[in-house]
């Protein structure tokens, strides 16, 4: 009895393990892995990336170099553990031989490590944007289409320094790899302009509390740069407007986008006027961004204009089909022939023209905008000027680039 | 919490009678597993499912003979796994001090199971839903410690590129190994703790959680008792901690968060805290929900199919999987239970 008990949990655990992979994908088909948020604290974000791919998807019909694409879906929860084994499962379970993603900074580190372990396969990024993802220490195999966070910021220190007149600004950001290079690439150019960050507070995501935060910002400064996502941004802004602060804002790439321009209240008139930069603008009348959005609202639960998650996604899904469309759909090869395209790929997308550098990252147009309100009533980002093909040194020389350091809390500085 | 255990062993039984047949049996599958499944089957779910198993097992010690939840063993496992990435090598340039393997592992199992101790040793005081509230209040406060401390854990980074040790020839991340090396860890683990609670201490602690103050009537060192438990179910979770921290190839606050917490917890109540198999085949289930939900139901709902199973599990048998097994087999065997089994 004993024994015939155990057997069958014995059989049962046993078949359960070994559950066979159907997953080899007929030769008329094309699988790609799709890599995001679709849980945790970034869930809006991903589902949003996850239509700006799709937006790309339908574009080119389904379809490329006459073999259907299908795609398949991993979700991570903003964690590098999370992505790394959303990637795993992807590339060595469902048999991908390209991938796009992940969404968020520490994530797409990771993910570069693990690229490394799987030389065969592609890896094109989603939306994670550290600096570190393919300036040091880059993989062969892993491409970002979609620019950097300190190249987000192009042009927003110089215009804060000269046009503002701000001389002297705090910095308050969410405490990782992301924020630190947002904030790397607002002081290169302020701190360069002659500007002074004498306070550079950290944050944990998803932060409730920011009393402390508020009473550490010295009274004398002029602005105060923020890097804060979504609800962050928004529990900051109110704190601080209802603490009675009154100093003028510049925001990061992710702080002044429409999840927190939608919020209520007086968070409204505090932040007009807020000038900001990324890779996209509200307001930007190119033909080719109006028809991207148009493509983009016939998504399901589309909002009223593409986040930068969106754009993001979509930016480096194109790249992947029309590199896989040049070579054929052919990555039989491991996907060299895909990788040598991918390399010399440039193509015009909504914002722009977009190359890659030697280390397979993004040289593209960078957007100064600033928050206005729209004659509807609602708060955009009014476009005022376009930096043209910053690339990731932000026109620096590579060597003396390289000379500022990686970036992390306390690099780089100007009290 | 009173779980009787069985423990029906005569002691004119021979050695392989007494391993039983089932045991034999589930251990062939498991050592030939491997030639029947890809290596994503092997290390993903084979060797996760271990990991987690054994988790849930030092967890099961706890809570089954002990009468005391934990929600801290993932930070026991995590504390391991950070005393791996600090005392070996990693390439997060903070800390990392070089040892090898053979130095940096004895080490990090000795914090786990202090840490285990001290965390035991602030709980054995309290009981039932204090003990889970004071546990998840340490699991929750080691993890925002270890996102805002830079000079000890980096931070919300972590630390990467943590190798697992290559000797014999053989690198131990490598699908197979890694595997057996789970598979060995684990079943050293699941042997210790059947072992364990047949000795006088396990008797003992058991019949602590039964009976507290009778206990401690004739003699017995309550607290003593209960916190060197605490220690043993420490040294499996930093066990398991090391094998994570290999397997990863990083450490970062996330592995410790209170999600990962409650998957412990999950993974020791679906399987059932009757006898330490049941966390492991909590481990499987969940780990295989985990990991294929998305391709039955899309990314938008997964996680509501994975509580739904759970609901479902829980519903049908307040006892986990091990209680349904229980429920099923007269149906099957046409044999009436035996009280106590």
């Amino acid at each position: 009895m004993r024994m015939h008990r155990r057997t069958v949990l014995a059989l049962a655990v046993f078949t359960g393990l070994t559950a066979p992979s159907l997953a080899l994908a007929a030769d008329d088909t094309i699988k790609i892995g799709l890599l995001a948020t679709f849980e945790g604290p970034f869930t809006v974000l991903g589902e949003d990336g996850e239509r700006g791919a799709m937006t790309a998807v339908a574009e080119m019909n389904g379809t490329v170099a006459g073999k259907k694409v299908e795609i398949v879906k991993g979700s991570s929860d903003a964690s590098p553990d999370s992505a790394v084994r959303a990637a795993r499962k992807l590339v060595e379970q469902d048999g991908v031989k390209v991938l796009v993603g992940p969404l968020s900074g520490d994530e797409g580190i990771a993910v570069k490590d693990y690229a490394k372990t799987q030389p065969n396969v592609t890896f094109i990024n989603g939306t994670s944007a550290a600096q570190d993802t393919t300036l040091r220490d880059p993989a062969e195999n892993f491409f970002r289409f979609s620019t950097d966070g300190a190249q987000w910021m192009a042009g927003l220190g110089t215009y804060a320094f000269n046009d503002k007149g701000y001389k002297k600004v705090a910095t308050v950001a969410e405490d990782y790899s992301f924020p630190y290079t947002q904030v790397f690439g607002f002081m290169a150019e302020f701190c360069k302009a002659g500007g002074h960050v004498p306070s550079k507070s950290w944050v944990p995501i998803g932060n409730k509390d920011f009393s402390s935060v508020i009473a550490a910002i010295p009274e004398d400064v002029d602005a105060i740069y923020v890097a804060l996502g979504g609800a962050d941004a928004v529990n900051f802004l109110t704190q601080y407007q209802q603490g009675g602060g009154s100093a003028p804002l510049i925001g990061g790439s992710i702080t002044v986008d429409q999840t927190v321009l939608t919020s209520k209240g007086k968070l409204r008139d505090v932040l007009k006027g807020t000038p900001s930069a990324g890779p996209t603008a509200d307001t930007n009348d190119a033909p080719a961004w109006k028809t991207f959005v148009e493509a983009y609202k016939k998504q399901p639960g589309a909002f009223p204009s593409p986040s930068l998650f969106a754009h993001g996604y979509y930016v480096d899904m194109k790249a992947t089909l029309l590199g896989l469309d040049q070579v054929g759909g052919d990555v039989s090869d491991g996907g060299k022939k895909l990788r040598d395209a991918l390399s010399k790929l440039s193509f015009d997308t909504p914002t722009g023209k977009v190359s890659l550098d030697k280390n397979r990252n993004a040289i593209a147009d960078i957007f100064l905008t600033e928050v206005t309100e729209g004659a509807d009533g609602n708060l955009m980002n009014k476009l005022v000027k376009v930096v043209p093909q910053v690339n990731q040194t932000l026109g620096i020389p590579e060597d003396e680039f390289m000379k500022l350091g990686a970036v992390n809390r306390d690099n780089p500085s100007c009290p | 919490m009173s779980l009787a255990i069985a423990t029906n062993v005569t002691p004119q039984q021979n050695w392989l009678e007494r391993l039983g047949a089932g045991h034999i049996i589930l251990a062939v599958a498991l050592v030939l597993y491997p030639l029947v499944a890809s290596d994503f089957f092997l290390t993903q779910i084979g060797g996760y499912s271990l990991i987690f198993g054994m988790l849930g097992l030092s967890l099961m010690l706890l809570a089954g003979y002990g009468g005391m939840v934990s929600l801290a063993q993932i930070t026991v496992a995590g504390i391991a796994a950070y005393a791996i990435a600090i005392l070996g090598s990693n390439n997060s340039n903070v800390l990392g001090f070089g040892w090898p393997w053979w130095l940096a592992v004895p080490f990090a199992l000795l914090s786990a199971a202090l840490a285990s101790a001290l965390i035991g040793w602030i709980s054995v005081r309290t009981e039932g839903i204090y003990t889970i509230m004071i546990t998840l209040a340490i699991a929750t406060a080691t993890y925002y410690f270890a996102q805002q401390n830079y000079a000890i854990f980096n931070g919300h980074s972590g630390y990467a590129g943590i190798r697992a040790p290559a000797f014999w020839g053989i690198g131990w991340r490598d699908a197979r190994p890694f595997y057996y090396l789970c598979l060995g860890l684990a079943v050293l683990s699941y042997a210790a703790v059947l072992y364990g609670s047949r000795s006088t201490f396990g008797m003992t602690l058991q019949a602590i959680r039964d009976n507290p103050r009778r206990m401690r009537a004739l003699g017995y060192h309550v607290t003593a008792h209960k916190v060197f438990a605490w220690a043993l179910a420490g040294i499996i979770a930093g066990l398991a901690g090391v094998l994570l921290v290999w397997f990863n190839g990083r450490v970062s606050p996330g592995t410790i968060g209170v999600d990962a917490a409650i998957d412990v917890l999950i993974i020791a109540v679906i399987g059932g805290l009757r006898h330490p198999i049941g966390p492991f085949l909590g481990a499987v289930v969940v780990v295989l929900m985990q990991t294929f939900a998305i391709d039955i139901v899309g990314a938008e709902r997964f996680n509501t199919l994975i509580g739904m199973v759970f609901l479902v599990i829980v519903f049908v048998s307040p006892d986990g999987i091990l209680g349904l097994w229980g429920r099923i087999k007269p149906h099957l065997a046409q044999e009436s239970l035996r009280p106590g089994q």
